[in-house]
């Protein structure tokens, strides 16, 4: 009886520490500073402890010139610059304008592509930190009411 | 939970195409119900995981201005057919979502 006991303690140990070590993970994780800044600066520094960054060719960033439906605004960003650690979507002119961030892990292609929201015409910038700094790049997407063009 | 969560992968060589879609109101906390003039409060998802055969390969953290019902679409190395695809999210309120699929 001792055994099974023993075991049944053990098999209960393990289910707790499966059950609470990924939820202990995610709220880690989640960069609340900088996602509640509404400067950009602000966000930048939350998020990576500066705003700092260099314009860099080598990130492709993919947004239309002219987004119809603000709500729904596709983003695609791809690099070519090594030892990428993470990918981030900064729209300057949003009530808080840190978008999103992508982690990138080893294996981890540096492409992604979502969508956004954005609250009015602004520069959408995508910003690269790699192991040797900051790199970003920026394009204007303008929002039009109504839909009738820019 | 599983149908809040649309994934379709692709093998190409040892690179994994993914391309998802969650199902999520993503509510910024600012938008008044049109009814009732209320503030409709903020309810988005947080953080989106990507895991292969367990180890993590995305993360993705998610503010209020990612659009309702997410797409996002991105690659990784080192998959091969047969291996665990794991996706799992996460929102402000505590709310989750998860979908297991194998690479095929």
């Amino acid at each position: 009886m001792q055994t099974t006991r023993r075991a049944l303690i053990k098999g209960c140990l393990a289910l707790l520490a499966v059950a609470t070590m990924p939820r202990a993970l995610w709220a880690a994780a989640w960069p609340e500073k900088a996602f509640s800044a509404n400067q950009m600066s602000a966000a930048m520094v939350g998020l990576f402890g500066t705003d700092v960054t260099t314009a860099s060719d080598k990130i492709m960033l993919k947004v239309p010139e002219i987004a119809e439906n603000g709500a729904v605004v596709p983003v695609t960003i791809k690099t070519s610059l090594e030892n990428v650690e993470s990918i981030s979507i900064v729209v300057e002119h949003n009530p808080m304008p840190m978008v999103a961030t992508f982690e990138i892990l080893p294996g981890t292609l540096t492409d992604i592509s979502c969508r956004i929201k954005m609250a009015k015409t602004s520069d959408v910038t995508a910003v690269v930190k790699t192991s040797n700094g900051l790199y970003s790049t920026a394009k204007q997407v303008k929002v039009t009411i109504g839909g009738c063009g820019g | 939970m599983a149908n809040t969560i649309k994934v379709k992968s692709k093998l190409v060589g040892d690179v994994v195409q993914i391309k998802s879609l969650m199902l999520h109101p993503m509510e910024t906390g600012s938008r008044k119900d049109p009814d009732s003039g209320k503030i409709i409060p903020k309810h988005h998802i947080t953080q989106l995981i990507f895991t292969n055969n367990g180890a993590q390969v995305m993360v993705a953290n998610f503010s209020t201005a990612v659009s309702k019902n997410p797409y996002f679409s991105f690659s990784y190395k080192g998959g091969k057919a047969g291996d665990t695809l794991n996706v799992s999210w996460v929102d402000n309120l505590g709310e989750t979502g998860e979908l297991e699929t194998q690479l095929k």
